[in-house]
């Protein structure tokens, strides 16, 4: 008997990449998507994989390995795929030679997004087709399936998952590596150069094909009628199916592995069978819209919402008019996420605060810069975008303007879409200052390399690119490095390089604490000399909390021994007693 | 059996996706059919979070859904109160007594509640531990998860071994004895 063990919806992915017989993966972290790469590395012997800069850069990496005849992906969180959106809507209309398939993760409820976009969505935009699990087993068998059907159809797939299913663990049965031969590669003129002669033709010829798809989609064994009783008939997919399982157990449903295109036939069949119809799908209303079109009645989005994540209690409200009697949640403060203790981030903005300054900011941990007592980012919107906006603020009002602003972004994010940003301030005379808060990782998305840390995904050691080194090159002649806990000199230099009219790059150097595994310093708060001024409160460190007499307590579970709050201390009312490694 | 419903709830960073995978080594172990939901991400940055865990004949959803759990482990006080609303009638509750204020209220913003444990107890059925002085006691306070663990393993249906040889498979080597002894300290409690 096959082997059974549990594993995280991700992990089961990455197992089947290793079961399909995948041999190129390309990704750059992002949440909740992660984790596929990281479970990957452990077939290293068999699959390739690495951290590429963006998602742009991972799936063409995937595109030309499948264009030279292995089963290859890329995988991203569904922001990641609008990078990728310039080769996805073209290797649409090229097709594949092994099979492609990019796994995109959204993110129902927002749990570590800037939106709630569906990435069926795009995927009909660009006419691709998705195939969609409701659990780790199927994680792992669907996508074997996926790249089956990416060769047999020459389509590029996209698996899409969300957080619930990337982030839960379920029972999955183990199988063998398939043994999936190399397929030639063959110079292809008129499929592969998508120049408007060719791809005019190409249009023609993927149309066909997804048409083929739809036919075939009918009798898939991606897509499932389980026939029950037909006074109720749900059309659903991925985790919104295990609700209506729980939700209700006596109705019929047509679950959809296979989420576009639609097996139109098989719907019309199962519509004809149950008295209400009913569409129960997270977001957007996909197979709604497309269902009502072919004039089949179904409610749907009436009585569903497009936001956030659905749950069984939600399918009995709306659906069963149920109301169990269940209690209030108590009245208790929220928890907001936040910098964690010892976080150079913390020291970078506390600087900025005292400053006044404003913060076009990006994405990363970085962002709870925006959160109380902190609160100096302005803007966050997607990744490198801090440096562009504080550009386009300084060309709508002038260089005197953005005196008082700077653009804030990290390492990898630098790396990822920020660098481009930099090139146009110097290209275009900018004049103002870019902060990079460089903690030698990629933090949010839980430690990942990339090209600046010197190791491969795979563990290798290889060339760190030189971040200081790359601003030069681009034509910033004002650059520094400067430890993000030093507060007189990061002070100094901040106030000096805004009021100077050229570019300039302040590199705040200091490794995320999470990765310093060293025995760290001890301090503690002397309650006879705390004037209670609340100056060592003001950056919002959570492991300092006031005593009811208002003097200050040192939370020894949690402070990481940074200092910080020390050297913002006039009365030397906290105290090193223990240093640290 | 009817599905069994566990949440684990907490501060990120306070070690709930260990115990997690702890839970589900121990319910597969088991013989069960079992889905567990975590968080990932941005919220585990100091934020609150929640992990369910679901064990039984056959699972379907992998969350807990409120006035459905059998037990609630509570890695904090104001954690099991925001969560306490889950449990089913009979449910247990087992908290640790412990205190992490979140950054409304270090700012002064929101205020702390008072008496939480004495309020809980009117309504459920809740055990108490100190596991975070308990663990002091052992060397290490980064283990009192373990305390608490121990001490929600009295109210579920594994034998000590059984929790042990997960515990083992689970943890890094070197802190499995360090960690047993800790699930030992609430497995013992009273």
């Amino acid at each position: 008997m096959a082997e059974k063990v549990i594993m995280l919806g991700n992990e089961a992915i990455a197992r089947g990449a290793y079961e399909a017989g995948v041999k190129v993966s390309s990704a750059y972290p992002g949440t909740p998507s992660t984790e596929i790469s990281e479970y990957l590395v452990q077939y290293k012997d068999d699959v390739y994989e690495e951290w590429a800069p963006n998602e742009k850069v991972a799936t063409e990496v995937a595109v030309g390995a499948s264009l030279a005849g292995v089963r290859s992906m890329a995988c991203m969180k569904h922001v990641g795929l609008n990078v990728a959106a310039d080769p996805l809507y073209s290797v649409s209309y090229m097709g594949v030679n092994g099979g492609l398939v990019l796994v995109v993760a959204d993110d129902p409820g927002l749990y570590s997004s800037q939106n709630e976009q569906d990435t069926r969505m795009v995927a009909r935009a660009a006419q691709i087709p998705v195939i969609e699990p409701s659990d780790s087993a199927e994680a792992k068998d669907f996508f074997k399936t996926a790249f089956e059907l990416s060769e047999q159809f020459d389509r590029p797939f996209i698996f899409r998952t969300t957080t619930r299913l990337a982030h839960s663990q379920g029972i999955v049965e183990l199988c063998d590596r398939a043994q999936v031969e190399d397929k030639p590669y063959e110079k292809n003129i008129p499929k592969n150069v998508m120049m408007p002669g060719n791809a005019k033709l190409r249009h023609v010829e993927i149309e066909k094909r997804n048409l083929e798809l739809a036919e075939a989609a009918n009798t898939l064994s991606l897509n499932k009628m389980e026939m029950n009783d037909t006074k109720i008939g749900v059309i659903t997919s991925g985790i919104p199916y295990q609700y209506v399982k729980e939700a209700l157990p006596d109705a019929s449903v047509l679950k959809l592995g296979l989420v576009n295109p639609l097996p139109k036939k098989l719907i019309e069949e199962f519509a004809s069978k149950v008295e209400t119809l009913y569409i129960v799908e997270e977001l957007d209303p996909v197979i709604e819209e497309q269902v009502r079109s072919w004039g089949i009645p179904a409610v749907g989005k009436e009585i569903f919402t497009v936001q956030g994540e659905y749950s069984a209690n939600m399918l009995r409200k709306a659906i069963l008019k149920e109301n169990p009697d269940l209690k209030k949640p108590a009245e208790a403060p929220g928890r907001p996420p936040i910098l964690c203790p010892g976080c150079p981030h913390r020291s970078v903005f506390h600087v900025l605060n005292k400053l006044k300054m404003h913060a076009a900011g990006d994405i990363g941990c970085y962002t709870l810069g925006a959160v109380a007592p902190l609160s100096v980012i302005d803007t966050t919107m997607c990744m490198g975008s801090s440096i562009s906006t504080l550009h386009g603020m300084e060309k709508a009002k002038g260089k005197e303007y953005i005196k008082n602003w700077v653009a804030v972004i990290g390492d990898s994010t630098f790396l990822h879409t920020g660098i481009n940003s930099l090139m146009n301030m110097v290209y275009n005379h900018a004049t103002g200052t870019v902060l990079i808060l460089d903690n030698s990782t990629t933090g949010m998305t839980g430690h990942q390399d990339h090209a600046a840390t010197g190791k491969t995904l795979q563990g290798d050691p290889t060339y760190a690119i030189d971040i200081p080194a790359l601003c030069r090159a681009v034509g910033v002649k004002n650059v520094y490095e400067i430890n993000a806990f030093d507060l007189l000199l990061l002070e100094k230099t901040i106030k000096e390089e805004v009021a100077r009219d050229e570019v300039s790059v302040i590199i705040t150097k200091t490794p995320c604490v999470l990765l310093d595994k060293r025995k760290k310093p001890l301090y503690i708060a002397h309650a006879d000399k705390c004037k209670k001024c609340g100056m060592c409160m003001k950056p919002g460190c959570p492991a300092m909390t006031k005593n009811p007499d208002g003097t200050i307590h040192i939370d020894d579970t949690m402070c990481t021994g940074c200092g910080l709050c020390k050297d913002l201390c006039k009365f030397d009312a906290i105290e090193l007693i223990k240093e640290g490694e | 059996m009817a599905v069994k419903n566990i949440m684990i709830v907490g501060v990120g960073g306070q070690g709930t996706l260990l115990t997690s995978r702890i839970l589900g080594g121990l319910t597969i172990a088991g013989g069960y059919d079992v889905k567990l939901s975590e968080v990932h991400g941005m919220a585990q940055r100091g934020g609150s979070v929640v992990t369910f865990v679901r064990y039984g004949e056959k699972v379907a959803e992998p969350i807990v859904e409120e006035g459905q759990a059998d037990v609630i482990i509570a890695f904090e006080r104001l954690e099991a109160l925001r969560y306490a609303h889950f449990l089913k009638k009979d449910g247990v509750l087992i908290v640790n007594d412990w205190r992490i204020d979140p950054m409304p209220v270090v700012i002064g913003a929101a205020r702390y509640p008072e008496n939480i444990l004495e309020d809980l107890e009117k309504e459920y059925k809740v055990y108490k531990v100190d596991a975070t002085e308990e663990s002091k006691k052992l060397g290490n306070p980064k283990v009192f998860n373990l305390i608490v663990l121990g001490v929600a393993a009295q109210h579920m249906d594994f034998t000590k071994e059984q929790w042990y040889e997960v515990i083992e498979k689970t943890v890094p080597q070197k802190t499995v004895e360090l960690n047993k002894k800790a699930f030992d300290v609430g497995y013992t409690l009273k």
